[in-house]
């Protein structure tokens, strides 16, 4: 080999303009992120303050972490709808747990802690159960995912007649209510857990495993890639995030609602891949589906600001994800 | 400590096992014998080609040397040593790696991610390690590409050097090559000859599977010749010429010509029912360069050509499929009936009955103001179920329920139907039984004699024989045209798969 060429196998990082052009997709939504922050700054005085950007993060929290688990997921190739239902049953059967029976609950009074536990273990336990019946049995992932989406849910009314379980002891709340250094602990949480799944799947074999099997899958199995437990455990930490995600939006109104987590997973899927995460699977970050969390969460303050009428918001939501797919096609198009 | 298959790397390679050794191997699939005792051994340096027509159990034997199949007799040693288990696909791996006409890249993935997928010692991923690794792997066997680039970004010749590349970063030394020049242009499979040389040079063994056998003799050093699932002949490829070669994959006790059809000489005097001038197009299974024919009424022109040749391309492009980037194609008469070659994706609807799908093109015949009359769409189907000898339980039996032959019967009788001027009929009998494709065939035929013009795009020789006149398509362009029945297959092969000579 010549001097030349050594210092060319040297050369180990990667040159810029590829680490731009790499990431043109993720970084899409940023145009429209600042005009709709200098747009909410003219729109109230209220909008720049620490009040508000702490309330916004905690409105957003509980709905980035449930990106974050879609987000695995869509990058295997597959989904999952039933998220919103373990975001609302998962909290709801641990709450009922411990809580007393004036307060809607079972009366068992169990410690919190171990409702906590029971919360994150229906998560994980109805993510394996999917994960298995769509990779091993071969169900298609939108017809059961969606009867899962439809019985969890009506358990979840049934159990407690469709009625609220409030009084819930402070440590089963404090992960939504709580607050560190100002902000919600659940904000800290979920971008906590937004940089560990990026720097996951940047750097642990597994996570590109996650990409790889979503780009193809035979390729992948050819590769060595244990391709349906890979998978299968992408169903299953989902399914824990999500429980999760309840239980901070549980802690952040102080009761559990019968129908908490409804429609959510419209708005999941909507901040995934207006963020770049591809449907087809094996492409995009975690960076881009956390710009298309606080998109959505900003555009959902402003209006809120500027007191529009409540009964327009899903209007106006509807109307900015269209225009966010549309800027991100014309910036594939501009790619190519 | 795990096996190295580079473990005698610095010994010559004529001192050293054969890099794949198949000794009697046998393999049935239910009552079909697909290998029997065939022995084949690929040395280290060696490019060995591996030469049959389809059918004759190449795959098979792919799918036993790379420990996808298991043998029912016979055994498998590679560098010397017994072969894997056969579960154990790691292991299989690290000893031979297949590049397959289909790729198996990972196309949202870097060109250096793809080539150590999976394979970085820990859990966690050192992308600058990757990344220098990469780069030196190809700097070493020549192999000019840039490890940052998306795979999604490549050409087909380069997700081949990824995949060359990955085979080799994991430590195989016996590579198989299944139809590597298939869909690359010439230039490229010039620098695929390149880099095979190369990889030779350093001791890799090569398993080459091809149908252009012209180039089995640029760079292969032995071939072995399967047929009928037996092996034929294995011979230095100076020592078979290409009438052997051609002999031995066709069989000497075959009728050397195709069963003759009386010349039919067509209205040549009128004006031709499909004329293409200049043709230039790229369609999925393959390009074409300036193809000029016609069609006349009462004639059936035959397209030969191996797969990816641009016979299939051609259709296409008659039938407006593909849009031509040069040329002219005028269809004389009123409509084109389409014979698609992938029935399931484009021929039928698996979820209506017969009658109606032999119908869908004539539906606004059958109807008056959009109500479409039972009885007219009855009878009609009727009469072309008669005619096809189309066996079902009844008119609305499902597509899906029926076999093969009678789906494709189907198909050509809806393509029919419509009483086009022009037929397109692409590899027709492709699948079924023997007494469908003398349906299919007749039923062809009589259209032609009907005075329809058909154009027939085939690989298969057997269906060449209701041909007026028959064209050869190797590589995008009209090598030969037959105008005389019968046809010499010897002739036909020679020219579709660029033995001149012969």
């Amino acid at each position: 080999m010549t001097d030349a060429a050594l210092e060319h196998v040297e050369m180990v990082r990667r040159p810029v303009r590829r680490v731009l052009l790499g990431s043109v997709r993720e970084l899409a939504l940023v145009p429209a992120i600042v005009v709709l922050f200098v747009f909410g700054i003219f729109t109230s005085p209220a909008f720049f303050t620490t009040a508000n950007f702490s309330n916004t993060a905690q409105f957003s929290a509980a709905l980035g972490m449930v990106v974050v688990a879609e987000s695995l997921i869509l990058l295997t190739g597959s989904f999952d709808l039933s998220l919103q239902s373990i975001y609302g049953l998962a909290p709801m059967i641990g709450a009922w747990l411990i809580v007393g029976k004036d307060a809607q609950g079972l009366g068992t009074k169990w410690n919190p802690a171990f409702g906590i536990l029971v919360v994150v273990g229906i998560g994980a336990a109805v993510g394996l159960f999917n994960g298995f019946m769509i990779v091993k049995l071969r169900f298609n992932a939108f017809i059961f995912t969606l009867a899962m989406l439809i019985l969890l849910a009506g358990l979840q009314q049934g159990i407690v007649s469709g009625r609220t379980i409030y009084d819930m002891p402070p440590s089963f709340i404090y992960l939504g209510g709580a607050y560190w250094a100002g902000f919600p602990v659940s904000a800290w949480v979920t971008a906590a857990v937004f940089l560990a799944a990026a720097l996951f799947l940047r750097y642990h074999r597994t996570g590109r495993a996650i990409y790889a099997i979503g780009g193809n899958l035979e390729a992948a199995r050819a590769a060595g890639i244990k391709v349906d437990r890979v998978r299968i455990g992408v169903f299953t930490v989902a399914g824990a995030l999500a429980a999760v995600a309840g239980l901070m939006i549980a802690g952040q109104v102080v009761a559990v609602t019968a129908n908490q987590g409804n429609n959510l997973i419209f708005t999941v899927f909507a901040a995934a891949v207006i963020g770049g995460i591809a449907l087809e699977g094996g492409r995009g970050r975690m960076v881009g589906a956390f710009t298309g969390v606080v998109l959505l969460g900003l555009v959902n303050n402003v209006l809120v600001l500027r007191n529009t009428s409540t009964f327009w918001i899903d209007a106006a939501n509807g109307a900015i994800i269209l225009i966010a797919l549309g800027l991100a096609r014309v910036v594939a198009l501009v790619r190519t | 400590m795990a096996f190295d298959p580079r473990r005698e790397e610095g010994r010559p390679d004529e001192l050293r096992p054969p890099a794949a050794e198949a000794e009697a191997i046998w393999k049935s699939f239910g009552r079909t014998k697909a290998l029997q005792d065939v022995s084949v051994s690929v040395l280290p340096g060696e490019c060995h080609a591996l030469v049959g027509r389809n059918g004759a159990g190449k795959s098979t034997l792919v799918g036993v040397l790379t420990g996808l199949l298991k043998a029912d007799a016979g055994t498998v040693r590679l560098y010397g040593e017994p072969a894997p288990a056969p579960g154990d696909r790691a292991a299989w791996q690290e000893r031979v790696a297949c590049v397959y006409q289909r790729s198996m890249v990972i196309p949202s993935l870097s060109v250096g991610e793809n080539i150590f997928l999976n394979r970085n010692e820990g859990s966690l991923v050192r992308w600058r390690e990757l990344r220098r690794q990469s780069r030196q792997l190809l700097l070493e066997w020549g192999f000019d590409l840039d490890v940052d680039q998306p795979v999604a970004e490549l050409s087909v010749e380069q997700k081949q050097i990824v995949e060359i590349a990955r085979a080799i970063a994991i430590g195989a030394r016996f590579l198989i090559l299944d139809e590597p020049t298939a869909s690359l242009e010439s230039r490229a499979i010039e620098r695929l000859f390149e880099r095979v040389r190369r990889v030779k040079a350093n001791g890799v063994a090569i398993l080459y599977i091809s149908h252009h056998l012209e180039e089995i003799y640029e760079i292969c050093d032995r071939a072995t010749v399967l047929r009928d699932g037996k092996r034929i002949i294995t011979a230095p490829v100076t020592e078979l010429d290409h009438e052997r070669l051609v002999a031995a994959m066709v069989g000497g006790d075959l009728a050397r010509t195709i069963r003759e059809h009386a010349p039919v000489t067509g209205d040549a005097a009128g004006r031709p029912r499909l004329e293409v001038r200049g043709l230039s197009a790229q369609g999925p299974l393959g390009a074409v360069e300036g193809v000029s024919f016609a069609v006349h009424a009462g004639e059936c022109v035959g397209l030969f050509g191996l797969r990816g040749s641009g016979t299939s391309t051609i259709a296409d492009a008659v039938v407006g499929l593909v849009k031509p980037s040069a040329g002219k194609i005028d269809v004389d008469g009123d409509g084109v009936g389409y014979v698609p070659e992938d029935r399931h994706a484009r021929g039928f609807v698996p979820t209506l009955g017969v009658d109606e799908n032999l119908t869908l093109s004539i539906l606004d015949r059958l109807s008056r103001f959009g109500i479409i009359s039972g009885t007219r769409r009855r009878d009609a189907a009727d009469a072309m179920s008669r005619r096809l000898q189309i066996v079902a339980s009844s008119g609305d039996q499902l597509l899906s329920e029926l076999s093969g032959g009678n789906q494709q019967k189907v198909v050509v009788g809806r393509a029919l139907a419509a009483e086009p001027s022009l037929l397109v009929v692409v590899s027709p009998t492709v699948g079924v039984d023997v007494a469908s494709k003398e349906a299919l065939l007749g039923v062809v035929d009589q259209a032609r004699e009907d005075g329809t013009a058909v154009l027939l795009v085939s690989d298969d020789l057997d269906e060449l024989r209701i041909c007026t006149r028959v064209l050869v398509v190797r590589r995008g362009e009209v090598v030969r045209e037959l105008r005389e029945p019968p046809w010499d297959r010897l002739e036909l092969i020679s020219a579709a798969e660029g033995l001149e000579a012969a």
